[in-house]
């Protein structure tokens, strides 16, 4: 399922300045540049993490920030499934009280089936009751994705998901996050700086250079 | 005498436990807004809450009676609904609370501090309410500080003195051990304040010794 997703803003961190005004109709958009070029600014703010200085964010029909409407969902009424690079698993908690936590907090979800899917697509009935201190860098990455999908997000937002495993590690990965695209309708944004991983993963890729898009346009491949 | 050492250890540690359980809400909210908030004034607030560490216990003791004495701002209310403060357990609650305050907020504050807010981010994304990312990951990650904190403040309220003469007094029925050794000396019952040294010194041992093993163990 394409989604069509409004990203026209403008940031200031520092030194760093972001600004990018994207229209996009796809099914899985990839933000893509050198490190420092503002991609992980970028889902942060669609996730609203990082407050914008001015314009619009929407998602589909969802206008999560537009400032000149005074529009500014706070992030736990985004419904943004985001799973940064660091992945951020809650120590305190095992697998299952992880993947669930979620799932909990939506009111609208989560039919047991929906969650049932999430487990097995990603093969995680194994390891609901280990710990996260237990999983290796695949097994967290897994966990990770698995806890934002069973919040129903209307967008999945992935940070470099492959970047912190070894090449034989990715290759494993890399049909999980295919089988995410191609059998859950949630759309993408990811994040990366791999082109072979984006050409396998998204049909619209968005270039990123020191916070300004220079590029934006289909995939130019052979799919 | 043996019974009288009793009801006041068992008065002085109950009591000290009620105060703990006092403070903690106030203490744990002051330890998190200064941890995780900015706002005018936190300064102020930080240093208001600090200063019962460094005034003299019979300062604040005095300042103690002005806001919960009979005709104090919060006392006269009270007793007008037939609750008085001043000269009766309450006010050794109230004693050892305020005293214990400032290290239950160092303590737990420093808990808020060590967690990392990328915890709280996520779990925001994940539609936990602030409520909610509060109670599920900022608390139970900073439990060890708290814990701390609490043990702390409940070992200060557990040796009040100062502030604990001026608002409760040495009367039989507010008499806690640190006050009782003080009045047993002045009036010359040295058996008496050495059993109720005694007393102290094992409650004190059994609580290090407990607290030592927290740390350990968690």
């Amino acid at each position: 399922m394409t989604v069509s997703i409004t990203l026209d803003f403008s940031l200031r961190q520092g030194d760093f300045a972001l600004d990018i005004q994207e229209q996009v109709e796809a099914r899985v958009v990839a933000l893509f540049g050198p490190s420092g070029s503002g991609k992980t600014t970028v889902l942060e703010s669609i996730a609203g993490l990082r407050s914008p200085e001015r314009g619009v964010i929407r998602i589909g029909n969802r206008t999560l920030y537009d400032a000149d409407g005074g529009v500014d969902v706070p992030p736990h009424e985004r419904h943004i499934g985001y799973v940064p690079q660091d992945l951020a698993l809650f120590p305190h908690m095992n697998v299952t009280r992880n993947i669930l936590y979620g799932a909990n907090a939506a009111h609208d979800v989560g039919s047991a089936a929906a969650l049932e899917q999430v487990l097995s697509l990603l093969e995680l009935w194994p390891l609901l009751e280990r710990g996260v201190g237990d999983l290796s860098g695949g097994e967290r990455q897994r966990v990770a994705i698995a806890r934002a999908l069973t919040t129903s997000p209307l967008l999945l937002l992935l940070d470099e998901p492959l970047t912190a495993l070894d090449s034989g590690l990715r290759a494993r990965i890399l049909p999980y996050l295919e089988r995410i695209r191609d059998e859950l309708a949630t759309p993408i944004v990811y994040v990366s700086h791999d082109e072979a991983e984006i050409r396998a993963m998204a049909d619209w890729v968005v270039e990123l250079e020191l916070g300004r898009a220079t590029r934006s346009g289909p995939w130019q491949g052979d799919s | 005498m043996t019974g009288d050492a009793l009801a006041i250890a068992w008065r002085t540690v109950s009591l000290a436990a009620l105060a703990t359980l006092v403070m903690l809400p106030p203490g744990i909210a002051l330890a998190w807004v200064l941890a995780r908030r900015q706002f005018p004034g936190r300064a102020v607030l930080e240093t208001v809450i600090s200063l019962p560490l460094v005034m003299p216990p019979v300062a604040t003791g005095l300042m103690l009676i002005w806001v919960f004495g009979r005709r104090g701002p919060v006392g006269g209310p009270l007793s007008q609904l037939g609750i008085d403060v001043m000269f009766t357990w309450r006010a050794v609650v109230l004693a050892g609370a305020v005293m214990g305050l400032p290290l239950l907020v160092r303590a737990t504050r420093a808990g808020f501090e060590q967690v990392d807010r990328r915890y709280e981010e996520i779990a925001g994304t994940l539609g936990a309410s602030p409520r909610r990312v509060f109670l599920t990951i900022s608390l139970p990650l900073a439990k060890r500080g708290v814990l701390a904190g609490a043990l702390l403040g409940f070992s200060r309220a557990l040796g009040e003195f100062g502030a604990t003469i001026m608002v409760a007094g040495a009367l039989p029925s507010t008499r806690t051990i640190a006050v009782a050794i003080y009045s047993y000396t002045e009036t010359g019952q040295q058996a008496a304040a050495t059993t109720m040294l005694a007393v102290s010194a094992s409650i004190a041992f059994g609580a290090l010794l407990l607290s030592n093993r927290l740390a350990a163990g968690s």
